[in-house]
């Protein structure tokens, strides 16, 4: 297979998670992805210790964000290195970078001046809260945006304080977005040659993300989001969809007709919610019947009913038991990568297969700088 | 690009694609079409059709067709031959029976980008099983990631493994699309829910599968991050909550004046000791309001936001200076109040009033279309 994006050249600025995360897809997707660090320090991810695993002198999370690329170590203020990177964008295809709004344009980095330099360039940023407006200068972090956006009171059950989803996911998203924006304007120019700007924040993925609730929103007179007492998994749907404990661990229960699932679990209480209506509008007391009963089996009993009479219901696993199932194994999703002194680390591959086979790349994450004297040679 | 998909995950795909710029066809059963018409939250309808059906689907076209019937399937076939995309979402081994499978459509159109969205993959156990948003989150892990240490697992409140494959999807389709404009060659895409949502977790993951396999520690109270130290996390305040991002736990004692934070002075502790300096956090923040704590903690650069329900984030300026917002304009004049793209082009916002199709509504012009084709294909035959 050819990868799809051979040939080209990606030349990254950006630091910690959304930025890079569109770096690594489109490294993955075959592209050569060439990140500008500072000198000193590098991307600032490299520090960010999450569960203060180390490894090889950098954070996990840099090391699962940046494998498949290159770092070329740069002063953007020194004349020297900044004539370098400025040979590096004649020759790009796509700039990405996730500074505040403004520092590109005293950097005289801006899209104009990169565009005069080579007009067919994609550029592409991300902010957090886009170029205008109260929150244009306020920090680009991921809990900040999820907090303001509403998103917080979408997860957890009533009672609950506000719970944010637990993983960096307005930055995955905006990553993700740039990704297409980027890819679409490569299309473009593989038509007529053209450039593009591609601009995406954190908070109108956020938004984006929301967008079937946010409708919702706008159509329902405008009523704040409602989770259910117990066992909530989605604030806008009705019962049973939600995570129950059983005597030996939990089920998930999506979308099922309450009677039928009555019938099937031997719960008569069940039985009497003919009318459909009832499973939205009297959930909790639909889900704490349920609750109740689920308790009394083990998993694995409720799956062998309801599995088979196709409701959709699932157990629910943490990494041990997902990575030690024959499902989990079947789909090969994790990979071995090694840097370039020897050091191997195991992580989780592309998610995209493309005419078959996996995108996958043994290489893993550079050190700081560590192919700038390479690059260098190049553009001599 | 040719739809042949049902509910989000394909549908939102080429939602993207078609704010894009391209042409989305929906290809759909006669009598009740895509099955995300009649799925509706909190009831709510715009005609015939869900207001969820009409978020996903504007901006697209509609082609009615029974694909078991050799004529349809037939005209069907004339439209792939013609298409640069086409995706489906159907369960492992249908698209071979109806004969639309990807080895097909390839020796019809060897130029296409043929997209397919699964639950599990095509191998293993679990490819028979429903692709559906909640079971793919409870198998994936992902549920242990939320909420607090003695919570029951808490699922992500949106059908995050849908949305997150149908990006991916739309980012392989533009990528084979990008390589067909070198190459002119076609192309197989698949992504698959479960792939998707473990990418979701690929920092946490990479973690786990190098830290010897430790689980994740979810905090006792008001946590936001397993894997994160103290004080990442929501703070109940006198008015409301305090969301607080990555901070030096010094200089956050500092400015707070909060002297029981000094017994933290260990930052290796902010990890191995973060229920307790939570706790501490959590009793001072609780005595002062949100606006307080805002106007104390911006000015000196410290990560910190309020945290705002839908109808004061919808008030907020903020907010509407993003003009997320747009209406789309139905054909018996009624509006739906919608977002729109993320995603800005050249500066431009990418605005698009065009509403859903109602079923079958494209099906006399799509014909018109062939025909005229294939007199053309005629005529250059004749000459």
């Amino acid at each position: 297979m050819t990868k799809p994006l051979e040939d080209i050249l990606v030349v990254d600025f950006s630091q910690f998670l959304s930025g890079p995360s569109a770096g690594l897809r489109l490294a993955d997707l075959g592209a050569r992805v060439i990140k500008v660090e500072r000198r000193g320090t590098g991307d600032i991810c490299r520090q960010l210790y999450i569960s203060d695993l180390v490894m090889n002198g950098d954070s996990s999370v840099f090391h699962a964000i940046n494998r498949n690329k290159e770092s070329f170590v740069a002063d953007l203020k020194q004349a020297d290195d900044r004539e370098h990177v400025l040979e590096l964008l004649r020759r790009a295809d796509v700039l990405i970078h996730n500074f505040r709004p403004g520092v590109m344009h005293r950097l005289k980095l801006d899209y104009e001046l990169v565009k005069s330099l080579n007009p067919g360039i994609v550029y592409a940023e991300i902010t957090g809260y886009g170029s205008e407006g109260v929150w244009k200068d306020k920090p680009g972090q991921d809990l900040l945006v999820q907090s303001l956006s509403g998103l917080s009171w979408l997860s957890g059950s009533k009672e609950d304080m506000p719970v944010p989803m637990g993983i960096a996911v307005a930055d995955i998203l905006t990553g993700a977005h740039l990704v297409q924006g980027i890819l679409a304007c490569l299309v473009r120019r593989g038509v007529n040659g053209e450039g593009g700007l591609v601009q995406a924040s954190m908070l109108e993925s956020v938004v984006d993300f929301q967008f079937e609730t946010i409708t919702t929103w706008y159509q329902d007179g405008g009523q704040p989001a409602r989770r259910s007492r117990n066992n909530s998994a989605h604030a806008y749907l009705g019962a049973p969809y939600g995570i129950y404990q059983t005597s030996d661990g939990f089920l998930a229960l999506a979308m099922a007709s309450i009677p039928l699932l009555g019938k099937l679990i031997a719960c008569p209480e069940l039985e009497q919610y003919n009318d459909p209506a009832t499973w939205f509008d009297e959930r909790d007391e639909i889900k704490d019947i349920l609750s109740a009963h689920l308790r009394g089996g083990t998993t694995a009993r409720w799956l062998k009913v309801l599995e088979p009479a196709d409701i959709w219901c699932a157990d629910v696993f943490t990494w041990d038991k997902l990575m030690s199932h024959e499902g989990f194994r079947a789909i090969d999703m994790v990979q071995e990568v090694s840097m370039s002194d020897g050091f191997t680390y195991k992580t989780t591959r592309c998610p995209i297969l493309i005419d078959g086979e996996p995108l996958l790349s043994g290489r893993g994450a550079p050190k700081l700088g560590e192919h700038t004297e390479g690059i260098l040679n190049e553009l001599k | 690009m040719l739809e042949f998909c049902q509910y989000l995950s394909g549908p939102s795909a080429g939602l993207r694609l078609a704010d894009l710029g391209a042409r989305v066809i929906k290809i759909e059963r006669p009598g009740s079409g895509e099955g995300g018409r009649k799925l509706a939250i909190k009831e709510l309808y715009s005609g015939e059709d869900s207001i969820l059906f009409h978020t996903i689907n504007r901006n697209k076209e509609s082609y009615v067709a029974d694909l078991k019937d050799p004529g349809s399937l037939k005209k069907v076939k004339k439209l792939i031959a013609r298409a640069d995309v086409m995706t489906h979402n159907f369960r492992p081994g249908i698209m071979e029976k109806i004969g639309l499978d990807y080895t097909a459509v390839k020796a019809i159109n060897p130029r296409i980008v043929y997209g397919v969205v699964s639950g599990y993959g095509k191998k293993g156990p679990w490819a028979a099983k429903p692709g559906q948003d909640l079971l793919v989150q409870a198998l994936s892990g992902l549920t242990w990631l939320s909420g607090n240490k003695d919570t029951a697992p808490v699922p992500f409140g949106l059908s995050v493994a849908d949305i997150l494959s149908g990006a991916h999807l739309a980012q392989g389709v533009l990528a084979a699309l990008v390589r067909r404009g070198k190459t002119g060659q076609g192309a197989l895409v698949e992504v698959s829910l479960l792939e998707s949502t473990l990418d979701l977790q690929f920092e946490v993951i990479t973690t786990y599968l190098n830290d010897g396999g430790q689980p994740p520690r979810r905090a006792k109270k008001g946590g936001a991050h397993a894997y994160l130290s103290a004080p990442y996390g929501v703070y109940r305040t006198s008015t409301g909550y305090l969301a607080l991002a990555m901070e030096k736990l010094d200089y956050l004692g500092e400015v707070l004046g909060c002297t029981e934070l000094e017994a933290f002075d260990d930052p290796s502790g902010w990890f191995t000791r973060k229920d307790e300096i939570m706790e501490v956090l959590a009793n001072f923040l609780s005595k002062k309001s949100t606006a307080d704590w805002l106007q104390l903690l911006e000015p000196h650069d410290i990560w910190c936001s309020e945290v705002l329900d839908y109808p004061a984030f919808m008030e907020h300026p903020g907010y509407k200076a993003l003009q997320m917002d747009q209406e789309i304009r139905l054909k018996d004049g009624t509006t739906i109040r919608t977002t729109r793209c993320p995603l800005r082009i050249d500066g431009q916002r990418i605005f698009n009033p065009r509403p859903a199709p109602g079923l079958g509504a494209h099906n006399r012009q799509i014909d018109a279309e062939l025909e005229i084709a294939s007199d053309n294909i005629k005529c250059g035959e004749n000459v």
